[in-house]
């Protein structure tokens, strides 16, 4: 417990020292323009975003507007390169323009307009330049007639990509003294250190279940949601399997596993072999128990339903990303008379395996199931540090919360909120 | 023959053959379901092709402008390892493939996932619960203990007992509430797309039989 307090503090102050030096918004005008246009991809075309200057309102847009000043052409942070943003501001004088033409000179020396905006657009995003060539632009005022009315100054500017996301520093080094911690715990546990790990009754009942269906002479029916591998809860929701078919191989149950998604179904071939072999029973393998029915939800739904109602399960387990065919799926598992055990982080959904199963693991109770279910020392070691990461947010969101409460009586304390608020803050 | 009366039929009947699924299996589910996983697969196929393959591999590979995009080969290879699986004596391939898509999977998914169910969140709950209304207050101060003490719940290296088992407790409590409003909410949405096609069956699909059987002048 020591230990883990004196982690937390290096912690909190690594990411303290760290936020404060980087993640107060830069003053270059384009962290406008990034924190407008959400600042994370590079957009796909050129971006017009027309921003009425403060003094400009529908009410007073007769007033004249004919020239462009304090033009500045940067490049747009925190991209994969090929784009520059552009800014500028207006004086108002006695001629309204129409609109405004942005025009470029690129290496070449060739001249080209590459947009026209509105009249009143103060920033522009040129996602057409090429990484280390240098670009002159400048801005015309148009009359109605497309006459010239005024110029800018021309601003030069040239793309790069950048490494490293300024906006996401905190997150980096949150995440990273995380690792560091969750490292420092797995080491710990493969030293021969007993973690503790709290009973979770829907996986308590695994075995249950398994023995259940062996008795019963019928198949385990594994459903591992609808989303493909690059979802985390299928990742998770794979491993539990591998935990599943190790009991079935040695119960001798049959294991079927209809899938949503083709890759879903080779990641589960693979894993359901390989927890044979570990369990001796590779014979007892069979490739054609898992098998793709279709992507499409609902036709997945019916296909499930049907394989429930002809092979009548023992015990299902729904465990991954589920949406609408949640209910259906298992309404109809209950009226087969299985047991059931689901788990999905998908908040909208856990109500209704709440409703309808025996057990049901909500949220990050499916992320535990593997430790819990293999009691492997790295994977035991992983909880616990993720506790402590838990531990650390609740300290933080009770330090904010006191500081924003007093901070409304006194103005020091409301700083100290913002700095917290600023540490979890990614752009 | 008149193809709009003739869609509505093939897609009443269906509806109904599936609609039956609610009494027991029988024949006519298993037409319908069979028909529904069976066509839905070929469909994404040909979507997959259309609009995965294409756009995203074959197109960049062999832009409209012209020339060959050597890169885009390497998707290629990890699409044969894939296919590798088909041959056993070379399905070992297929574990590359796999083990990148599993891995980009989770490395990707980690960064968005803790942005927004971790970051964004404790960012939210940092709020003042003395600002506001009586009602704004006490709903500031539902939330900041709601949170708090589902975040002990979710502790698995603790036993819950002592204060730590009350307030976890008091953390199940809060989410079963909200799974509760949560539930309603949900089926309200579904008894709206019962109600939608019970329309169709009655407004669109009985007024056709009169029709064919040409009686009572139609619908």
């Amino acid at each position: 417990m020591r230990r883990t307090a004196v982690l937390l503090a290096l912690l909190l102050l690594a990411v303290g020292t760290v936020a404060a030096q980087g993640v107060d918004p830069p003053e270059r005008p384009e962290s406008a323009v990034e924190e407008e246009t959400g600042g994370e991809e590079r957009p796909s075309g050129p971006e017009e975003v027309v921003i009425a200057p403060a003094h400009l309102t529908n009410t007073v847009r007769v007033a004249a507007l004919d020239r462009v000043f304090d033009l500045q052409a940067t490049d747009h942070p925190n991209d994969a390169g090929g784009s520059v943003s552009l800014a500028w501001d207006f004086d108002i004088k006695d001629e309204v323009p129409d609109s405004l033409a942005v025009i470029r000179r690129g290496p070449s020396g060739v001249e080209e307009r590459i947009a026209t905006l509105g009249g009143i657009s103060t920033r522009y995003t040129d996602t057409t330049v090429s990484d280390g060539d240098s670009y002159s632009y400048w801005i015309e005022s148009l009359r109605p007639d497309g006459t010239p009315a005024a110029v800018s100054d021309e601003a030069d500017a040239s793309s790069s990509a950048q490494w490293i996301h300024s906006g996401r520093v905190a997150m980096l080094i949150i995440l990273a003294a995380l690792s560091l911690i969750i490292i420092y715990y797995i080491e710990t546990a493969k030293r021969g250190k007993k973690l503790y790990i709290r009973e979770i009754a829907g996986l308590a009942a695994v075995d249950d279940a398994v023995g259940r269906a062996t008795e019963m002479g019928k198949p385990v029916l594994y459903i591992p949601g609808i989303m493909d591998m690059d979802d985390i809860q299928t990742i998770a929701s794979m491993v539990i399997l591998g935990r599943v078919a190790i009991k079935t191989a040695e119960y001798g149950s049959a294991l079927m596993v209809p899938t949503a998604r083709s890759v879903v179904m080779s990641v589960a071939q693979e894993v359901v072999k390989e927890s044979y072999l570990q369990a001796g029973r590779p014979d007892a393998f069979n490739r054609e128990d898992i098998q793709y029915l279709t992507d499409d939800q609902f036709g997945y739904a019916a296909g499930v339903d049907g394989i429930m109602v002809r092979e009548k399960p023992a015990a299902i387990f729904m465990l991954g990303t589920f949406y609408a065919e949640s209910l259906i799926l298992a309404e109809t598992g209950r009226s087969v008379g299985a047991i059931q055990i689901a788990g999905t982080a998908m908040p909208s959904q856990i109500p209704f395996f709440v409703a309808a199963c025996d057990y049901t693991l909500i949220g990050e109770e499916l992320f535990a199931a593997s430790a819990y279910l293999s009691r492997e020392p790295k994977l035991l070691g992983s909880l616990k540090g993720q506790d402590a990461g838990k531990l650390f947010f609740i300290i933080l969101i009770l330090l904010g919360v006191i500081a924003a409460t007093i901070g409304q009586f006194w103005a020091p304390l409301s700083s100290v909120a913002d700095f917290l608020r600023s540490l979890v803050a990614v752009s | 023959m008149n193809w709009e009366i003739l869609g509505i039929w093939i897609g009443a009947l269906l509806s109904l053959s599936l609609y039956s699924f609610l009494y027991r299996d029988n024949p006519f589910y298993k037409f319908a379901e069979h028909l529904f996983v069976g066509m839905s697969a070929g469909y994404w196929v040909i979507y997959t092709i259309e609009n995965v393959l294409k756009p995203n591999w074959w197109q960049r590979m062999f832009p409209a402008e012209g020339g060959f995009q050597i890169v885009w080969v390497i998707p290629g290879i990890f699409a044969f390892f894939m296919l590798a699986r088909i041959v056993p004596k070379i399905a070992g391939l297929s574990r590359l493939a796999l083990g990148m898509i599993v891995g980009a999977g989770a490395g990707l998914g980690m960064v968005s996932v803790f942005q927004t169910n971790a970051l964004a969140q404790v960012e939210g709950s940092i709020i003042s619960i003395s600002a506001g209304s009586a009602f704004e207050m006490f709903s500031s101060l539902v939330l900041v203990v709601g949170v708090v003490s589902g975040l002990v719940y979710f502790f698995f290296s603790k036993e819950h007992t002592g204060i730590i088992g009350g307030t976890a407790n008091l953390g199940i409590t809060i989410l079963m509430v909200a799974f509760g409003a949560s539930f309603g909410y949900t089926i309200m949405a579904r008894l709206s797309l019962l109600i939608g096609q019970s329309q169709f069956l009655m407004f669109e699909w009985l007024p056709t039989i009169p029709r064919i059987l040409g009686i009572g002048g139609g619908a």
